[in-house]
């Protein structure tokens, strides 16, 4: 039996309106090149100079994660050949990193939680892109995104399967959400990582020779490719081979890793201090301001949901993953007043709905003012179940305000017994076969035969009797 | 009155201030001998002949209607590391030698605000990388006080244009003597001030750690007018200092008094030739006589000082470089069969010799393995020779001593040995390594060829060394002599 042993490293754009070294804007999709000034061109001349505002978000993430901040960090140069990379090296930082010693708590699927350490989480620009397709035999380069703000966040190889890795990469997206340092994009490319795999016997203490699948874009990719990966290993391990440590793409349509480059072919980045900036000095007034500025994050807002809206632990850290659903939620809970009946419409329809359109709670046609309502109304029995879920179709369908909705769908519940009583009247007549049935059946048997009148029942008044009545009129008829 | 091209940046300013000259008249004269001159001595990569009159029009009419600076309508030409804003802007390398500058640097900039007329881009070793100015893409530059001998390097465009009189002021660099070096060579005065005081924005980088423009003109007067203009904070430089600029022009006249100067035994071993050690005791008997005195003070790891730059200077150049490469601007290899090719044609056809082997060594000292054992060692001695020059400033005002080892060499004495080449730098390079201040300023002749001091001062004490230098020049005729026969 073999265990994974896995560890990430995370690219995170940071969300500043400038670069990181320029005045240019960071906005995702201008037409290329129109984003990239004389210092993103690496021009002869021209010096880099730093946005002050990365040193307060990596700063901001670093206590998040616990970590240790460092006091004094250095960038460097970090020297390779590429047409996307300007000035033939990339500026990040080596040995003094910003970022220190942290760590971050992920649940496991059987409900148990494990810490995992991030070793550290430096700030560097990000490079452009080399465009393939758009010009024949040619390749392109668009610069706008060279020099885009990235924290690299690196994980301690400390995973132990591909779950606990998607599980611990959406505590960081959590994270960054909430800190509001980046919109974690991960289709965008705001959010990029690279994973690093490796295999050994279960029970062993030595690693296993690893190799990195770079730039996985989304956390179901991150998963598959994990799992891929290890597989494959295995497999090389199983036929009597030796894992070769190297470089790999994932390619999600083959569900495949393929070798990019091994070690040897490896560059020796010559890393050095960067000559043209000085040394980034945090004081204490710099990172307390940091630390005054943090918001709730996303493990104290789950104990709050659990005590402050009774809902369960597992409901609480779904609700909480994403910071604008855990707004959504609570804007929700609070006008409704229900927490529970909120975090089932909020964790059913409204993320399943989210989930099935890859749409964003920011822009989702149903406002949490309207699932309020409409929890308002299943609470003094206006809806029942079936007619609230055919009001929020109606809802996501933008056909106006719960009780507009209600109105023109004649969807109100029918509480009154006399009207009831007349359908159960209807539908005792027609079936004398089930009613003999049911009379004959011992006790414990009636209650799940009683389902066969209730669905009868329903259907005739079109969804809108009220079920408890129902039940209650038709077992007492029936037992007469 | 003597022609118009033998006055000094100063004269000029006040005939200007007169209105007994024009700036038309006074570019003019200078265009003049530029042409005249230039094909012998090559200072010139580009002259920017019709802008410069343009801009000397200009100049006259701001005069006239009282819109002017003090400085406007003076002739300045810059060293072609310099960014020029539509001009070509080579580095002395082919690889730019189609690269027009879509900017500005922030010392052209502040000389176009101050009014200056540039008369156009000076020759220099490429990307500032050799001592005699042999190593430029555009042929060597020849020194006017003996054409068959170098004007030093890499700013020898600079000095030999102040020198021949092709313009009384000139923006030049210095990483580990350019500066200094050159005006030794060729008698003229020139300052690399305090690493900081001047924005390396639009500075086309060697070793930026090491990199300071100042500038080279005939007297210390000049350098301080010059100076005062393109010095101060530049907040797209994070390595520019942000420190007032006081006005150096100012002091000049202060009294010498009581001033201490201190001479760094290893500066005058027996090593040092002894007609330079005698030029030398011949400026210290000035500074005497004007009321200083001397005292011996010791720099134990200045002997380290040239190793160690051979390992940080070309370790920074490795990095500086590597944006040169057939992508986006300058030379690019002709038909390349794949991105390698491009890379390595590009490079290989578009440095020079020199520039090659600084990159090579460069990448060397930063490679896994050698990373410690290089350029960390080097960069402890860089720490150990910046104390020595602190601790030696603290009991003197400024340290005194040759600017080079002799007089300028003839062209072709030293090419084929790089290692002769870069011991000229032996008195220069330490300053930088320190990161303060160094003039070098005219010494006696020695069999007809110039001679220079050099003064090192604290950080940011410009104003000292001008200060001295120019009582050095009120009291003797040296910075007077010019190459006859140009």
């Amino acid at each position: 039996m073999y265990e994974a042993v896995i560890g990430l490293e995370v690219h995170v754009q940071l969300s500043t309106d400038s670069k990181i070294f320029s005045g240019s804007s960071t906005n995702f999709g201008a037409e290329p090149n129109t984003q990239a000034s004389l210092i993103d061109l690496g021009m002869p001349g021209v010096l880099p100079v730093p946005n002050a505002k990365v040193f307060e978000m990596a700063v901001k993430f670093g206590l998040a994660i616990d970590a240790e901040i460092g006091r004094e960090s250095i960038f460097d140069r970090k020297n390779y050949f590429y047409p996307d990379l300007p000035k033939g090296y990339q500026i990040s930082q080596f040995e003094k990193p910003i970022v220190g010693p942290g760590r971050v708590t992920i649940s496991l699927e059987d409900g148990t939680s494990k810490t995992i350490n991030v070793t550290r989480a430096h700030l560097e620009e990000d490079a452009g892109k080399s465009v393939h397709d758009a010009f024949d035999g040619m390749t392109g380069v668009d610069l706008n995104r060279a020099g885009t703000p990235l924290l690299e966040i690196v994980s301690e190889p400390e995973l132990r399967s591909a779950k606990e890795a998607v599980a611990y990469l959406k505590v960081i997206h959590s994270i960054i959400r909430y800190l509001d340092i980046s919109d974690g994009n991960m289709a965008e490319g705001s959010m990029r990582c690279d994973c690093n795999v490796s295999i050994r016997p279960k029970g062993s203490d030595t690693l296993g020779t690893r190799t990195e699948i770079k730039n996985v874009n989304s956390f179901r990719f991150v998963e598959k490719a994990i799992n891929t990966e290890i597989n494959r290993q295995i497999e090389i391990l199983e036929d009597g081979g030796r894992v070769i440590q190297e470089t790999r793409l994932y390619d999600p349509d083959k569900d495949e890793t393929r070798s990019m480059r091994s070690k040897e072919e490896a560059n020796d980045y010559r890393y050095f201090p960067d000559p043209d900036l000085l040394p980034v000095v945090l004081d204490d007034s710099f990172i307390s301001a940091c630390r005054d500025a943090l918001p709730e994050l996303p493990e104290a807002r789950k104990a709050r949901y659990i005590s402050e809206y009774g809902i369960t632990d597992y409901d609480a850290g779904v609700l909480v993953a994403d910071r604008d659903v855990a707004d959504y939620f609570a804007e929700v809970a609070n006008t409704s007043g229900e927490g529970k009946l909120a975090a089932n419409w909020v964790m059913g329809s409204v993320l399943a709905e989210l989930n099935q359109t890859s749409g964003s709670i920011t822009d989702f046609a149903v406002t949490a003012k309207q699932l309020s309502d409409l929890i308002g109304r299943i609470k003094d029995n206006t809806l029942n179940s079936k007619t609230a879920k055919t009001v929020f179709e109606a809802l996501l369908a933008s056909e106006g305000e719960v009780d507009a909705i209600i109105e023109s769908k004649g969807l109100v519940q029918v509480t009154d017994t006399g009207a009831i009583e007349a359908i159960v009247d209807e539908v005792i007549a027609e079936n004398p076969d089930q009613v003999a049935n049911y009379r004959a059946a011992p006790e414990e048997k009636q209650g799940k035969m009683l389902g066969f009148f209730v669905g009868q029942v329903m259907k005739k008044s079109q969804g809108k009797a009220n079920p408890q009545a129902v039940n209650q009129i038709l077992s007492s008829k029936l037992s007469g | 009155m003597s022609q118009i091209t033998d006055l000094s940046f100063s004269e000029l300013k006040k005939a200007l201030g007169d209105r007994t000259l024009s700036s038309v008249d006074i570019t003019n004269a200078f265009l003049d001998r530029i042409e005249t001159l230039n094909p012998t001595l090559n200072a010139f990569i580009t002259i920017t002949h019709d802008e410069a009159m343009q801009a000397a029009k200009e100049a006259d009419a701001a005069i006239s209607n009282g819109t002017a600076t003090a400085y406007t309508g003076l002739p300045i030409a810059h060293k072609d590391l310099f960014c020029t804003d539509g001009t070509l802007t080579t580095c002395g390398s082919k690889i730019l030698s189609n690269f027009v500058a879509p900017y500005d640097a922030h010392v052209v900039s502040q000389c176009k605000n101050a009014g200056l007329v540039s008369l156009g881009k000076l020759n220099m070793d490429e990307f500032a990388m050799g001592s005699s100015n042999e190593n430029s893409y555009y042929g060597p530059v020849k020194n006017p006080w003996d054409t068959t001998r170098v004007p030093g390097g890499s700013s020898g465009g600079s000095a030999a244009a102040v020198a021949a009189q092709l313009t009384p002021l000139a923006t030049a660099t210095d990483t580990g003597g350019s500066i200094r070096q050159p005006a030794a060579f060729t008698g003229t005065s020139g300052l690399k001030p305090t690493y900081g005081r001047v924005s390396r924005f639009g500075m086309i980088a060697y070793a930026s750690s090491l990199d300071q423009g100042g500038l080279i003109a005939h007297t210390a007067e000049d350098v301080a007018h010059g100076l005062g203009l393109i010095a101060g904070h530049d907040s797209r430089d994070s390595t520019s200092a942000n420190q007032p600029v006081p006005d150096y022009t100012e002091t000049l006249n202060d009294s010498l008094k009581g001033k201490v100067i201190g001479i760094p035994k290893q500066f005058f071993d027996d090593r040092l030739d002894s007609r330079m050690h005698q030029a030398m005791n011949d400026v210290l008997e000035v500074f005497k006589s004007l009321g200083a005195t001397t005292i011996e003070v010791s720099l134990d790891h200045v002997a380290e000082a040239i190793p160690a730059y051979y390992v940080i200077a070309p370790a920074e150049a490795s990095a500086n470089l590597s944006r040169f490469d057939g992508v986006r601007f300058g030379y690019r290899a002709d038909s390349p069969a794949d991105l390698m090719d491009l890379y390595e044609r590009s490079r290989g056809e578009g440095f020079g010799s020199e520039v090659k082997r600084r990159i090579l060594i460069g990448t060397y000292a930063l490679s896994e393995g050698y990373y410690d054992a290089y350029y960390k060692k080097a960069q402890q001695i860089r720490r150990l020779i910046r104390d020595d020059f602190n601790r030696a400033l603290s009991s003197c005002d400024l340290l005194f001593g040759p600017t080079t080892p002799s007089t300028a060499f003839v062209l072709g004495e030293k090419t084929a040995d790089p290692v002769a080449m870069y011991l000229e730098d032996i008195y220069t390079v330490a300053t930088n390594m320190a990161g303060l201040p160094g003039g070098s300023f005219q010494a006696p002749l020695i069999d007809g060829l110039p001679t220079g001091y050099q003064l090192t001062g604290r950080a940011f004490g410009e104003s000292m060394i001008l200060n001295a230098a120019h009582q050095v020049q009120l009291a003797t005729d040296w910075h007077t002599l010019r190459p006859e026969g140009v």
